[in-house]
């Protein structure tokens, strides 16, 4: 398969006056074609900067201050943000569907006016047309009687129909890639899975390539092929999705996996919560973040700066001295 | 655990809770919303039941009047062999020390401009459980000790807390009467994933350590009600729709809606997800306002016959101890 994007050590940093916020540091990662990839992390990890940074959407305190995106062969970052390059690539090649559908979309415009908008301006389509392949859109991602709905407003839609507008949008000019930022954690469990599914369909059929941004480990666990974990504004473990939730190395994912519930965990099952908080990304020390909730940790880990990602098997990296393997990690069900 | 009454804690007969929907220049009743539609359920002395649903269910409101927030439109809820739904509002306020709740959002449900102590010790002043200052102090700080907060931090106010220990202390506050009854409303959906089992595992160790405590845990998240939970009791639209074990819950799930809700939630193994069965519901639950005739979840349904649409099934014990309400299991 090709590669589609490649980031290369991307570092996005906000000036605040309390100081320099480090949310992304060093995020080097990769897409191919027709691939699935998930990116896993808590609140305040850096996962949505990190995309947003992709499609240069960061605005001021914040700058892309180090790293290349190279989509199509091209470093992507070097056109300016508002630069007709990248009004191009963001929309149109490289689509993004936000979390909280309530508020991504314009309350005052219809449906229409704003899907019919970008298949105007990237497709430079007559407006007879962008109607009808909006309404074709719309069809496609199951809402019904759509040439009735396309006139209505946002308020008009339950959260549910509205993050399917969202998904046609993205999709409505037939991008390379959909980035999807936690699309369904606002919506309820049953819709969740007619969302994810139907999104999954829709990436096969318009063979785009998707990525899952999300906390959940469960959505990535079913839907990518390949994840990233970050912690702290770094990925600390990358692998396929098989390696990565049988063979965890990075003790954050170990720690992780045992401390969510699963549905078809044994009764009795102790979860092992990961003490202490995540980090404030303020004046970090060099040495690793996870340092003061880690159980595996060596006095390495106190002399030493954060480790670069290195490989420990093929295709799965971990930024961690410790060899975690040495100790039984199968996934038990406890 | 099947013995009748004296192990009863809570028992729950068919509760219905309408809210009357007010049109017009006179306002003139039109409808009712039926948020909690004939819903029964008992909970034992330190038992965990959960309650499942999604929004709209009516699974907060259940909540709401059991602690007497809502007056209920019919029904009767025994608490200790008394009848929460027709008490007067003096007798509601006595009870409330036998019943607390913890709430979902540990950011607003803390007032900004109170000291955490005295969010804690507010109950021990209001309930006049403590009869002097020391005793006052004592109290609170055992508290702080016993949610696994720092007693030097109590005269920090709640932004200086992040969002498990804010949570620490509304169970802090929970526990501050020595509740036998405690309802989490959502107690960990504002929480981040790796705080979150920390928040669990400390309920587990209260009800442990407690000489009386039970739990009605309300939650969306399956995985979690199905840890925490003695027995989940899932909901849809204002009606329980089967009640069961945890473990049977996964093992033999009897509904419908229940099979599709556990299909729904993905299982973080991706060598378990390959081969699990997918039942994707079509549409999305209906409102409240205007629900389907019959079974409520009849138009959604992948097994609905006709006769589905005609009567409401009721909650039938078809194994020992797992009721369901459906005519078709």
């Amino acid at each position: 398969m090709t590669e589609l994007l490649k980031v290369n050590n991307l570092v996005t940093q906000f000036k605040t006056e309390n100081g320099i916020v480090k949310a992304v540091s060093d995020v080097s990662y990769y897409l191919d074609e027709l691939e699935i990839i998930g990116l896993v992390g808590e609140s305040g990890c850096g996962k949505s900067v990190s995309q947003l940074s992709v499609m240069q959407l960061i605005n001021a305190p914040g700058e892309i201050t180090g790293g290349e995106v190279i989509f199509e062969g091209k470093d992507i970052l070097k056109y300016a943000p508002h630069s007709p390059q990248m009004r191009a690539i963001r929309g149109a090649r490289i689509a993004m569907i936000f979390q909280e559908p309530m508020t991504s979309l314009n309350p005052v415009l219809t449906i229409g006016q704003q899907l019919t908008e970008m298949l105007v301006l990237h497709l430079k389509m007559n407006a007879e047309a962008a109607r009808k392949r909006a309404i074709e859109l719309l069809g496609m991602v199951g809402i019904p009687a759509a040439e009735g709905r396309i006139d209505d407003y946002p308020h008009n839609f339950s959260g549910g129909m509205r993050q399917r507008v969202m998904i046609a949008m993205g999709l409505s000019c037939n991008p390379r890639i959909l980035i999807a930022d936690e699309p369904t954690t606002a919506l309820d469990v049953t819709t969740q899975a007619q969302l994810l599914e139907l999104m999954r369909d829709m990436v096969k059929h318009f063979r785009a390539s998707l990525i899952i941004v999300t906390h959940n480990l469960g959505v990535v666990a079913r839907y990518a092929k390949r994840i990233y974990i970050m912690y702290a504004g770094r990925i600390v473990e990358s692998g396929t999705t098989k390696d990565i939730f049988s063979k965890p190395r990075h003790p954050y994912t170990i720690g992780l996996l045992k401390c969510i519930p699963r549905l078809d965990e044994e009764e009795g099952r102790k979860l092992v919560p990961i003490e202490g908080l995540p980090p404030n990304l303020i004046n970090m020390p060099p040495t690793c973040a996870f340092l003061p909730r880690c159980s595996w940790k060596i006095d390495k880990c106190y002399k030493e700066p954060w480790p670069d990602i290195t490989p420990v098997n093929d295709n799965h990296y971990i930024r961690c001295f410790v060899d975690t393997s040495d100790v039984n990690n199968e996934p038990k069900k406890q | 655990m099947n013995q009748k009454n004296n192990n009863v804690i809570l028992e729950v007969n068919d509760l219905k809770m309408y809210f009357p929907v007010m049109r017009g220049l006179l306002r003139r009743k039109v409808a009712d919303i039926k948020a909690v539609d004939g819903v029964s359920f008992n909970l034992k002395k330190d038992e965990t039941l959960g309650l499942v649903g999604e929004s709209g269910c009516g699974k907060t409101t259940i909540g709401r009047c059991i602690l007497g927030l809502y007056r209920a439109t019919a029904g009767n809820i025994l608490f200790q062999d008394k009848d929460i739904a027709k008490m007067p509002e003096k007798k509601l306020r006595e009870m409330r020390r036998e019943i607390a709740l913890i709430f979902q959002d540990p950011y607003s449900s803390l007032d900004p401009r109170q000291n955490a102590g005295n969010i804690v010790g507010e109950p021990l002043k209001i309930h006049q459980m403590v009869m002097n200052r020391g005793e006052y102090k004592d109290r609170v700080e055992q508290l702080f000790r016993t949610v696994g907060l720092d007693p030097s931090m109590i005269d920090r106010f709640p932004h200086e807390f992040s969002g498990g220990q804010r949570q620490r202390i509304g169970v802090a506050r929970a526990l501050a009467c020595n509740p036998s009854l405690i309802i989490c409303d959502e107690p960990i959906s504002a929480l981040d994933v790796s705080i979150q089992a920390q928040i669990i595992n400390l309920l587990e160790e209260l009800q442990d350590g407690a000489r009386e405590l039970s739990y009605l845990f309300i939650a969306h998240d399956l995985s979690v009600v199905r840890h925490i939970s003695d027995r989940v009791a899932v909901m849809y639209l204002g009606h329980i729709f089967e009640i069961c074990k945890s473990r049977e819950l996964y093992d033999k799930p009897l509904h419908p809606y229940t099979r599709a809700l556990l299909s729904a939630i993905p299982i973080a193994d991706p060598f378990v997800e390959e081969t699990r069965e997918r039942i994707i519901l079509k549409g999305e639950v209906p409102s409240p306002l205007n629900p389907p005739s019959g079974c409520p979840f009849h138009p959604r349904c992948f097994m609905a016959v006709p006769e589905c649409s005609q009567s409401v099934p009721t909650l039938k014990e078809v194994i020992p101890g797992h009721e369901v309400a459906c005519i078709r299991v």
